[in-house]
């Protein structure tokens, strides 16, 4: 079997999880650790607190040295995982608590307090390492593991961890979600309305803490961050429902782990918890240029479709004022007069003239453009649509007739039916008469 | 050899370099409220360098600077595309560009590291400790110093190009910094001078990289300024200070790594780390001594005005007393007359101002008190009247305002009586 093959037979054990024990609990652990995050993350995101989050994941380090010291001089064992992660909690917390007081009690504004905390804890993190890997008893390699984290180390009862962490994760959503949505939303008003802000914001970051306390084993203190913030954000683009965003981040966390440990798995060289990251960074890629409403691509095709749209309504409105004052078709240098005005682009000419006859709107004929029935009653209207809005500006708005050119250009486009006949109204109560109406 | 500059001079010289480069960019990150910008990109130089580290297999300094300087704006350019073009939340387009990018460089380097004496470890430590090893020839004689490692002139060259570009551009700095959308409008090309920036922030980044590794300086880039900020009000006066505090947590952090740990018996740490904490533990001074801004200061002040505000209260109530009667009271009488105020140390105060008398138990006004507290009556009076008759407020809603407007210089003008009907005090030149 040649290799190529083999890695992707490999993959679909693993996928499948058929690829032997070890990796199996790999793969189940850091799927749930993805859900667990990306729900909460979902959270995070909507209270914009995710770099808040950064700065707890990296005030860790210093927790976790200090317990190993602690608990060694204690007489138990240092590498001890539980032992590690109470230490990292306690520090976590005391970085997030020191934000707070920065923001409190001096001029200095929150990324300023993120980036000192962030960087001065984990300063002081390298310190106490250093301490750790020069004392006697050195033995510090369990510790490096948690920097980067250390995947394949993962134990059956490290992923049953995970588990109940991210089935805590879920349940705590669920119960939170009225009261998380409110405080991410609106904190103000929910703090008129007698909800307790402070409390539930406590609650947040107390599962913040612990599904990156739960993260360090397998992705490490610095990417654990990413698995909060990216799968929320890129959740964020396929739907504007909380319930829907929170429930999508939770699965694309999932994927990401699922998919990532199954690739680190495969290549071994590569680090488990960068891999992961990465793969959430192609959702997120995926998402940010392919989701349907919210998407780049989406965004740029509907506003090239606007674009066109708006040439071809003043193509056919000019075509349409020539007709009026008896001028025939519209001839071609007339088009390029209007080209030249509208600042058409070269290839954006012939796309609107092919637009306006796939529309059956206009025939063109030895390079002039003639309306057919239903592009003169188009025509009309958006010529009228500009004669309306011009006089609502000039008799209500007090806008002088010289100066509403440009805005009725835009708003032409997007007059509504009923909108239309309420200006008329308006109009006619005052007694202005606008020419081209419906009868014209 | 003195051991001071075969071990000690290297890192010691580094470590500086590296804190002071990015300490003065920090200015401008911290004052145009971008600290994480610096943070973004100390975090994304990684793939940069990974991939000059994979495409040459060599560290050549100028290779390094061109992919820090790409690298830089390019997650500049990322961060603002997603917040842009996806409408994401500023911190969090940060967070996504950031980890995934990091990632990335993790990965790139661990392949890398194969080839190059690259590792994980040096992205978070940086080599500083092992710096020294580099100088084949130390010494002070002027080849020594020449023969002195690329790090250190790398290190040269980029606090000069900084230098330079604080000193040239220092005042569409200013500008740019404090208000943008002025500097636009008066013909400064603001996105020009943010991307210059952001250039330098990167290859400082890159420069110290080696020194303290790729987190370890977002220390270096906000530590100092933030600190600064706490002690000045003035830009370039913020700059100098920010300059003698990355000097000191550079110097400071070496020796309390390399000596302290010494005096307990204990072998050296990590002393980039150490430059990180010795950054923060100068900003937590800071935040607590700074002579305005520290949190003392302001206790301090805010206790002095409450001070002045409870003197000025118990001389005016004894005046109050005065105009149906003796000013004079006890001090349980006034302590009960002025509830929840520091009366004890009220008395004191007017006492030793002149303005008040004290036999025993027994608290009577002086003349310069009788003085001061009509001076005082007639200002809350004729503030109650200001603000019934010119703010339109009812008579018995304008004793709170006209309690705390009393105490400051500015005094509407009028006089007769109040909105209550009592006298209004004459003003002193009236009176005589």
């Amino acid at each position: 079997m040649d290799p190529e093959r083999s890695s992707l037979f490999r993959a679909f054990e693993i996928l499948t999880l058929q690829g032997g024990f070890n990796a199996t609990v790999v793969l189940v652990g850091t799927t749930l650790l993805g859900i667990a995050a990306g729900v909460i993350g979902a959270f995070v995101l909507l209270r914009q607190r995710s770099l808040t989050a950064d700065a707890l994941s990296h005030a860790t380090l210093p927790g976790i040295g200090i317990a190993f010291l602690a608990a060694t001089a204690m007489g138990l064992d240092g590498r001890s995982l539980p032992i590690l992660l109470i230490g990292a909690s306690i520090s976590g917390v005391a970085g997030v608590a020191c934000i707070q007081l920065i923001t409190t009690y001096t001029r200095l504004r929150e990324d300023a307090a993120i980036g000192i905390v962030l960087s001065t804890f984990f300063g002081a993190g390298v310190v106490v390492l250093s301490l750790v890997q020069t004392s006697e008893r050195g033995a510090a390699a369990g510790l490096n593991g948690l920097i980067y984290g250390q995947a394949a180390t993962m134990v059956p009862r490290d992923a049953l961890l995970l588990g109940g962490i991210a089935l805590t994760a879920m349940i705590a959503a669920g119960l939170l979600l009225k009261e998380l949505a409110l405080v991410a939303f609106n904190d103000a008003f929910a703090e008129v309305d007698g909800w307790p802000v402070q409390t539930i914001d406590a609650g947040l970051l107390a599962l913040v803490v612990l599904v990156t306390v739960a993260g360090l084993q397998a992705v490490g203190l610095i990417l654990v961050v990413a698995l909060l913030i990216v799968p929320p954000v890129a959740a964020r683009f396929w739907t504007e429902r909380l319930w829907r965003m929170v429930a999508l981040s939770g699965v694309m966390g999932g994927l990401s782990g699922y998919l990532g440990a199954t690739i680190s798995a495969v290549l071994p060289s590569m680090p488990a918890g960068a891999v992961i990251v990465l793969t959430s960074g192609v959702v997120f890629a995926i998402s940010f240029l392919f989701a349907p409403r919210r998407g780049v691509i989406a965004a740029a095709v509907r506003r090239a479709e606007l674009r066109l749209r708006i040439a071809g309504d003043h193509l056919l409105e000019a075509a349409h004022d020539i007709e009026r004052d008896g001028r025939g078709d519209m001839p071609p240098a007339s088009i390029d007069l209007l080209a030249k005005r509208r600042g058409w682009s070269v290839w954006l000419r012939p796309l609107v003239i092919w637009s306006i006859q796939l529309r059956g709107l206009a025939t063109t004929t030895h390079g002039s453009i003639r309306l057919t029935d239903t592009g003169r009653t188009e025509g009309r209207r958006i010529s009228r649509n500009h004669a309306l809005w011009t006089q609502y500006l000039i008799s209500y708005a007090d806008i002088a007739p010289t100066h509403v050119d440009w805005s009725v250009d835009q708003v032409e486009h997007v007059l509504a039916g009923d909108l239309v006949d309420e200006l008329e109204r308006a109009l006619e109560s005052r007694g202005v008469t606008v020419p081209g109406g419906a009868t014209a | 050899m003195s051991t001071f500059i075969t071990v000690d001079l290297l890192p010691l010289l580094v470590g500086t370099l590296a804190a002071v480069s990015c300490g003065l960019l920090g200015n401008f990150l911290v004052l145009r409220r971008i600290s994480l910008m610096g943070d973004a990109i100390s975090h994304a130089v990684l793939p940069g360098l990974a991939f000059a580290f994979l495409l040459t297999g060599l560290r050549s300094p100028l290779l390094m600077l061109a992919g820090a300087a790409a690298s830089g704006v390019a997650t500049v350019v990322l961060v603002e595309l997603v917040k842009r073009l996806g409408r994401v939340e500023p911190g969090a387009a940060m967070g996504v560009v950031f980890s995934v990018l990091f990632a990335l460089g993790v990965i790139l380097i661990e392949r890398a590291a194969r080839n190059v004496d690259l590792d994980a470890e040096c992205v978070l430590y940086g080599d500083l400790d092992a710096i020294s090893l580099y100088w084949t020839d130390p010494g002070l004689g002027v080849s020594s110093l020449l023969a002195m490692p690329r790090q250190l002139w790398t290190l040269l060259i980029t606090l000069s190009v900084v230098i330079v570009f604080v000193w040239v551009m220092f005042k569409e700095l200013r500008i740019v910094s404090f208000d943008p959308a002025l500097a636009t409008a008066q013909g400064f090309n603001a996105p020009f001078v943010h991307y210059l920036l952001m250039v330098l922030v990167a290859a400082a980044t890159v420069a110290s990289f080696e020194a303290v590794g790729s987190i370890l300086v977002i220390a270096m880039l906000i530590c100092p300024a933030a600190t600064a900020r706490l002690l000045t009000d003035r830009l370039a006066s913020q700059l100098w200070v920010s300059v003698g505090i990355a000097v000191v947590s550079g110097v400071g952090g070496y020796f309390a790594a390399t000596q302290l740990p010494h005096a307990f018996g204990m072998r050296s740490v990590n002393a980039a780390g150490s430059i990180a904490v010795v950054g923060g533990l100068l900003l937590a001074i800071a935040m607590l001594f700074a002579p305005t801004h520290g949190i003392f200061a302001r206790k301090l002040r805010r206790r002095r005005l409450a001070m002045t505000v409870a003197a000025d209260d118990l001389v005016g109530a004894l005046y109050r007393l005065s105009e149906t009667g003796e000013p004079r009271s006890t001090r349980e009488e006034l302590a009960a007359m002025l509830p929840g105020r520091l009366v004890t140390r009220a008395i004191d105060r007017a006492s030793a101002a002149g303005h008040i008398e004290l036999e025993g138990d027994a608290v009577s006004l002086t003349n310069a008190g009788l003085d001061a507290g009509a001076q005082l009556v007639r200002r809350h009076r004729l503030w109650e009247s200001y603000l019934v008759t010119e703010a339109g407020l009812g008579p018995d809603h304008v004793h709170d305002t006209a309690e705390q407007l009393e105490h400051f210089g500015i005094t509407p003008t009028g006089g007769g009586v109040d909105p209550h009907g009592r006298p209004i005090p004459t003003a002193p030149e009236q009176q005589n």
